[in-house]
């Protein structure tokens, strides 16, 4: 067990080892310069070209930002955003509660509602209701979020009126409203977000849920349970879905870049102040060190994600050999 | 191949299977011959100035906020929408298969530094890495997004292929052939891949929607398909602004794409359970 951890924690490491690299060379073969903005609009003398070069270290050779890159990302430091002229980790660091707080409401309704209606779905197997929200879940995978987005922002938000359209927080509402009036603020404007990047990404968890149900329920101990009369509920809920549950939750790696992409597009169409409307918002200002820091945040919550849910399986499932 | 026509049959039978292939051939249709039967063409601003019109006579679909027929339009951006999604498909289907097989055949160095560098691709979401390539492109020409687009999605097919060769590269006939003297080429080539074609085709057949709602979600950031040509994310980016006054300028678009992709996952879907029939 504990080979296989270390084992299990090195290849982590290098994974994260080569997408450092990768991120560089992509940012490097990319055509065009990264600063090539910073002229748009307002001409610069070629001193000042040559000053600005040599503060972004673009001028030196390729080797010596890599070696310079690389000590970087070793002790915590991204850079400087070229937009906001502050340190990329500390704008990440503003920006990280707010999509926290969207990543977290979408993960715990799709691992609630989802697992609900996947189990249900199985133990209805081809009913009309399981052929029904497959459907519906399939179409989910299907719409564009940040159409999805716009549609609910104009429908609920501006003819409705029964919710905000954008941002987080009512900036009419006074500073002194009281912590309790705040947060209904806050809650009603995640109301939309939530809903429109849970829509898109839920149908995962549902099918898997699904699938992995209904291989327990053709299981001999599931007769049994069912022989011993037991109820059915205790037949489905305490037999057959605690042994369903963990293949789904370690599916939790696969589907963290579907929530990480989904929230650049539903931040963005709610002007929601999280990280994906900041990487969405760098890429029109070719901030490439912010882009580089939020992308390189990205991969790293994949690849932790990945290897905790893998150890948290070979836990908790003593069938799981380690190999 | 016999096994590849068998599986499609099954698709077919699959009423989903179906649904998408019919919905998948009409709308190609209209994308290769609509076009040229619409009056208004997709591009031309309509001179009376007759802007965000509300569907009607003369405009089915209404017009947007530059007068032009948002059916011309919608009915345009079918066709960039598929064939950006075909070719990059058959792209990273190509780049995914190849590496795959040689990883998987050849195995030792080559095997583990290739799935490091997939390993490593695909923890980093692939919006991310079209988004960095991308951001530096000032006007990025359609050949280019397609070949952006179809190199930045064969680590999964690698992956998969891979797998399946390593399992194959057991079977007595694999090892016939090369007790015969059969060369590496000639043993990737006619023994592995034809048995690889079945998952491939449902990589393929799924890859396509997901490419569809990239490259629309890419137009929405403004980095896609560029104005003038049509696309549908590039509509939706256009009626932002305008939702209020010309909502079908925003929404028609955006239901072309969930009924194509939808069209797509459904025959995937099915061609998926008749390839590898468990979880069905």
């Amino acid at each position: 067990m504990a080979r296989w951890l270390v084992r299990r924690l090195a290849q982590s490491a290098i994974t994260f080892g080569v997408v450092v690299l990768l991120l560089f060379v992509l940012m490097r073969l990319a055509p065009g310069d990264p600063l090539s903005r910073l002229q748009d609009g307002r001409p610069m003398s070629p001193e000042e070209i040559a000053w600005t070069r040599k503060l972004y270290q673009v001028d030196r050779p390729m080797g010596e930002q890599l070696v310079s890159f690389l000590t970087g990302v070793g002790r915590g430091d991204l850079g400087n955003s070229i937009a906001y002229g502050l340190p990329v980790t500390t704008i990440i660091r503003n920006r990280l509660p707010a999509t926290l707080l969207l990543g977290g409401t979408v993960l715990l309704l799709n691992f609630t509602l989802g697992l609900w209606l996947g189990v249900r779905q199985a133990v209805r197997r081809g009913s009309r209701e399981d052929r029904w929200l497959t459907t519906l879940s399939l179409a989910g995978y299907a719409i564009p979020s940040f159409w999805l987005g716009l549609v609910l922002a104009w429908a609920v938000g501006v003819k409705l009126r029964w919710l905000p359209p954008g941002g987080m927080t009512n900036p009419l509402l006074s500073a002194d409203a009281g912590p309790a009036a705040l947060a209904l603020d806050v809650a009603a404007h995640l109301i939309l977000p939530a809903l429109t990047l849970s829509a898109v990404t839920i149908a995962g968890t549902m099918r898997y849920q699904r699938s992995a149900m209904l291989e327990v329920l053709r299981l001999p101990y599931i007769v049994t349970a069912r022989a011993k009369g037991a109820r059915e509920s205790a037949v489905t809920w305490r037999h057959a879905w605690r042994n369903a549950l963990f293949p789904v939750v370690t599916l939790f790696g696969l589907w963290l870049p579907l929530l990480v992409t989904g929230s650049v597009f539903v931040e963005t169409v709610f002007v929601w102040p999280g990280l994906g409307s900041l990487a969405a918002g760098a890429v029109g200002a070719r901030d490439y060190p912010l882009l580089m820091g939020t992308s390189l945040l990205a991969a790293g919550l994949v690849i932790a994600a990945t290897l905790l849910t893998d150890v948290a399986y070979s836990l908790l499932d003593p069938r799981v050999r380690y190999s | 191949m016999t096994a590849l026509a068998e599986a499609l049959r099954a698709a077919w039978r699959d009423p989903r299977g179906r649904t998408g292939a019919i919905l998948l051939a009409l709308i190609a249709g209209i994308a290769l011959i609509g076009p040229a039967l619409l009056p208004d063409p997709a591009l031309q601003v309509d001179p009376v100035g007759a802007a965000n019109l509300p569907p009607g006579p003369g405009h089915w679909l209404g017009s947007d906020a530059l007068s032009r027929d948002v059916l011309s339009r919608v009915v345009s951006g079918a066709r960039v929408s598929l064939a950006v999604s075909l070719v990059a498909v058959l792209l990273s289907v190509t780049l995914g298969a190849m590496v795959g097989l040689v990883s998987g055949y050849l195995g030792g160095a080559v095997d583990a530094g290739l799935m490091r560098l997939v390993d490593a691709a695909l923890a980093i979401p692939r919006l991310f890495l079209l988004l960095l390539v991308l951001a530096a492109a000032e006007r990025l020409a359609l050949p280019v997004l397609i070949l952006v687009i179809g190199t930045t999605g064969w680590f999964g097919t690698a992956r998969l292929v891979r797998a399946e060769v390593l399992r194959l590269r057991e079977e007595a006939y694999v090892r016939a052939a090369e007790a015969l003297g059969a060369e590496r080429r000639r043993v990737i080539f006619r023994h592995l891949l034809p048995n690889t074609l079945g998952p491939l085709l449902v990589a393929a057949t799924l890859g396509i929607g997901d490419v569809i709602l990239l490259e629309a979600g890419l137009s929405f950031l403004g980095l896609g398909v560029q104005p003038p040509t049509p696309s549908w994310g590039g509509m939706i980016l256009d009626a932002k602004p305008v939702l209020v006054a010309a909502p079908w300028a925003g929404i028609f678009p955006g239901l072309a794409i969930v009924v194509t992709v939808l069209s797509a996952n459904l025959f995937g879907d099915a061609l998926r359970d008749a390839v590898d029939p468990r979880g069905a």
